[in-house]
């Protein structure tokens, strides 16, 4: 009876297109990569490589928080701004000491994470506007607080400086260390809990999960939470590495890599499957490009038309073919 | 004398991710003909037509039609080529009217280059008169009833000029009446010499309307028959390949009158739709619910299910008042609901068939939020086997399962839940005659082992078989119950009948 499923014979085209975007975004990194190897000099040494590291972090960081909120058929375009808002309040709140300013810096965001996933979940508003929204809300909230001024954060708090800088054993970056508890952290809880489960069915089919007996509402809430703590996050480290909050300009436009490595790793956009390790690989992608072309002396605005690109292309491979 | 070949499609072959769908199948259509398209579910009619219809692509075959070779790409191009798809779901715009309807996108210009609209209001009350329907078609179209949108999506695909009309499964929401009225208009564009492909799970229709059938199976290619060589029993043993099983409704020795009461409602009003309702279930009782499309009995489920909150009312769970505000609520205390509509309402689709079976268990089957892989393994291969579910794996997406199939997912979503009270909305519609026996049966078994059922179901004859009582509604109120040996079809049709006569005025054969 298992005849209709039976062993294929041969692999058919709609096969062939399927694993085609299951792996399309791997191919390309290696196919960077060795474009790299050839053009860029000094590519593949361990500078560069800690290089990409670091400044992956950022779109890693607000990359987790998006693959969730975007599982759910939402979108958050407030990440950059939530950046400035923890980088501005955490450099004010250093004077009580590192770990309660970076306490208060997350919990700020934590809320207006909250009320964003309130207006989406609760008072079903349309995510696009209310986090565009939010975003330019949060970056003027993150300007007003230091009269738009770049706060240089004083020698003083060189122990905070360390949590951007430090290099373990010598060498490799802090970065990693967040970067790896966050990814593993959005793995777990995608692949293996109830909120991952209640997250993608959410995101799948709303009407059908509520009838399933999920809180759609609570689940949509709790996303934005995840999504603004991590680009709370993102803000702090990236203050620290460079020893000034800048209300103006941290974050700018964050949120486009990080809806493009969600986009470029695989994950439906229209809620659903959410593909975090082809997040991080998304994320890679986009680093690399902006690394290549800084590297080989291009200007920086080819960078923006090839990641245009790659992000078109990404959104193609995975549409859905409807009647 | 022989009619005509119109469409000649061969060795049409289609192959998804996972599933070989079609294996050489072969449908010939002759001019002026009624021709059934037969299968249970999952046998691939639906990918045939899509593929006919060109929104799906095939693999390998040909399509020949009016003599020619075609390949549609898209539905327009099929269209073109004159065949029109009236689809299960009608794809026409609810708020514009009749006659912007019929005319969407191909709208007449008068010689100012603006929309011609006295000739669409003309013309369209011409067709809509040739087919025997009068009705203001300067009405929007969601004002009128699902069998008059349906004549509505026929008159579109005539102005096309259709050589070939698709029906799949017209008549699933239409009540007996409007199916008549139906079968005139098919008859009418036989006259008119275009062939009609029909889908239905209601045989006796196919007997009625049909010349000739193409039975698949398993998505190959049984045969083509006149009708008139077959009969009910052999036409299913062709569909299913074994012995059709004759369903009976089975008693129970059970004391209802007696048994411990799940759930009692008292006066339950909610928009238009409830208008003061009362009803209770026993223990392992089922309950089915009769009355036409808008009688109540969908809301009055939801209501019950905690999925729209009554204006006012009483809900008691075994003697207890309860208040259900969400859905949540109502499956804590051991209540499924299978709704109506699998694809709106029911399945989670780019899931797999093992999370969309496990989605309402969640609360039990995990620790500190994690979800145990084992038991959710355990739950869907278990249910896979005993509703004998047909999916290569429990990891497959539940969309890529023919209706049958995710009906049985969905069904096993709430059995594994161990429930007290089973709520199925039309828990057959759409599904061949195969799964349909097999859910019956599953639902006098799970009745027996003391799970009460509230059934909905639109076809007397299930009705029939399956329920130990009968509530009749009709504009939001219960206007009879039938019980024991009074539970009939004459008398189910009885109690609902008197039906305000609405349908009858605008239909007006």
């Amino acid at each position: 009876m298992f005849s209709a499923f039976g062993v294929m014979e041969k692999r058919s085209k709609a096969d062939i297109r399927e694993s085609f975007r299951e792996h399309a975004a791997n191919i390309f990194l290696v196919f960077m990569l060795v474009i790299n190897l050839f053009v860029t000099p000094n590519f593949f040494n361990a500078g560069t490589i800690w290089n990409i590291i670091v400044q992956t972090c950022t779109i890693v960081l607000t990359g987790m928080g998006m693959a969730m909120v975007i599982s759910t058929g939402g979108i958050d375009i407030s990440v950059g701004s939530m950046m400035a808002v923890s980088s501005i309040v955490t450099a004010k709140s250093l004077f009580l000491g590192i770990i309660p300013a970076i306490t208060i810096g997350l919990l700020v965001c934590a809320l207006f994470g909250l009320v964003t996933g309130f207006m989406v979940g609760k008072l079903k508003c349309q995510p696009m506007v209310v986090t565009l929204a939010m975003s330019i809300g949060l970056r003027g909230f993150a300007q007003v607080l230091n009269n738009a001024k770049i706060l240089f954060l004083d020698n003083k708090f060189d122990n905070f400086f360390m949590i951007g800088r430090y290099k373990i054993f010598g060498v490799l970056p802090i970065q990693i260390v967040p970067m790896v508890i966050v990814v593993a952290l959005v793995y777990f809880i995608i692949e293996k809990t109830v909120l991952g489960r209640k997250i993608q069915a959410s995101g799948d089919n709303p009407r059908s999960a509520r009838l399933s007996g999920i809180n759609t509402v609570k689940t949509i809430m709790n996303v934005y939470v995840f999504s603004a703590v991590f680009a709370g996050l993102a803000g702090i480290l990236l203050t620290a590495k460079i020893g000034a909050a800048d209300g103006n300009s941290m974050g700018n436009l964050a949120e486009l890599d990080a809806i493009a490595a969600v986009a470029v790793g695989g994950s439906s956009m229209s809620g659903g499957r959410a593909r975090i390790f082809g997040t991080v690989v998304g994320a890679l992608i986009m680093q690399l490009i902006t690394i290549s072309v800084n590297m080989n002396n291009i200007p920086f605005e080819f960078a923006q038309i090839l990641k245009a690109l790659i992000i078109i292309f990404a959104v193609y491979t995975q549409r859905e073919r409807t009647a | 004398m022989e009619k005509k070949i119109l469409l000649q499609a061969q060795n049409i072959d289609k192959t998804f991710p996972g599933v070989h769908a079609l294996k050489g199948v072969n449908l010939t259509v002759r001019r002026g003909e009624v021709h059934a398209l037969i299968g249970e579910n999952g046998a691939g009619k639906s990918t045939l037509i899509k593929i006919l219809t060109g929104i799906y692509s095939k693999d390998s075959g040909t399509i020949i039609f009016e003599g020619k070779n075609i390949n549609p790409k898209t539905a327009i191009e099929a269209q073109h080529e004159g065949i029109s798809t009236i689809y299960q779901e009608l794809n026409l715009v609810p708020f514009q009217t009749v006659y912007e309807n019929i005319y969407l996108g191909r709208e007449p210009r008068n010689r100012f280059g603006a929309v011609d609209r006295p000739k669409m209001i003309h013309d369209s009350i011409e067709v809509l008169k040739d087919m025997g329907i009068h009705i203001d078609v300067t009405q929007q179209l969601m004002k009128f009833s699902t069998a008059i949108q349906q004549m509505v999506a026929i008159a579109r695909a005539l102005t096309i000029d259709a050589r070939l009309v698709i029906m799949d499964e017209p008549t699933s929401s239409l009540d007996s009446k409007e199916v008549k009225v139906l079968f005139n208009v098919i008859n009418k564009l036989v006259e008119k010499e275009i062939a009609v492909v029909f889908i239905s799970h209601k045989l006796d229709e196919l007997f009625e309307i049909c010349e000739r059938c193409t039975i698949l199976k398993d998505g190959e290619f049984v045969g083509e028959f006149p009708m008139e060589e077959l009969d009910q029993l052999k036409l299913v043993s062709y569909m299913i390949g074994r012995e059709a099983k004759t369903m009976q409704r089975t008693k129970k020795g059970y004391d209802f009158e007696n048994g411990e009461e799940i759930v009692r409602m008292q006066n339950i009003w909610q928009g238009v739709r409830l208008n003061g309702i009362d009803i209770d279930i026993k223990k392992g009782e089922v309950v089915g619910l009769a009355g036409l499309l808008g009688s109540g009995r969908t809301e009055l489920a939801k209501v019950l299910f905690g999925a729209e909150t009554p204006i006012s009312g009483d809900v008691y769970w075994f003697g207890e008042h309860k208040k259900f505000k969400k859905p949540g609520d109502a499956i804590g205390l051991n209540m499924g609901f299978c709704t109506e509509d699998r694809k709106i309402e029911g399945i989670l689709p780019h899931l797999s068939v093992k999370e969309n079976m496990t989605i309402a268990l969640l609360p039990q089957i995990s620790k500190y939020g994690i979800v145990s892989k084992k038991a959710q393994d355990e739950i869907a291969n278990h249910y896979i086997e005993r509703l004998k579910i047909k999916t290569p794996n429990s990891k497959q997406l539940i969309r890529n399962l023919s209706g049958g199939n995710q009906q049985k997912v969905l069904l096993a979503r709430w059995l594994c839940m161990n429930p007290k009270l089973l709520i199925l909305d039309e828990p057959t519609r759409g599904i061949d005659v195969g799964a349909k026996a097999e859910i019956e049966a599953l639902i006098q078994e799970v009745s027996t082992n003391g799970i009460s059922v509230l059934m909905i179901s639109s076809e007397m004859a299930e009705l029939e078989r399956n329920c130990d009582r009968i509530i009749v509604m009709r504009e939001g109120t219960k206007r009879g119950e039938l019980m024991g040996d009074d539970i009939q079809q004459d008398q189910i049709m009885e109690a609902i009948a008197g039906i305000d006569r609405k349908e009858e005025e605008v239909i007006n054969v």
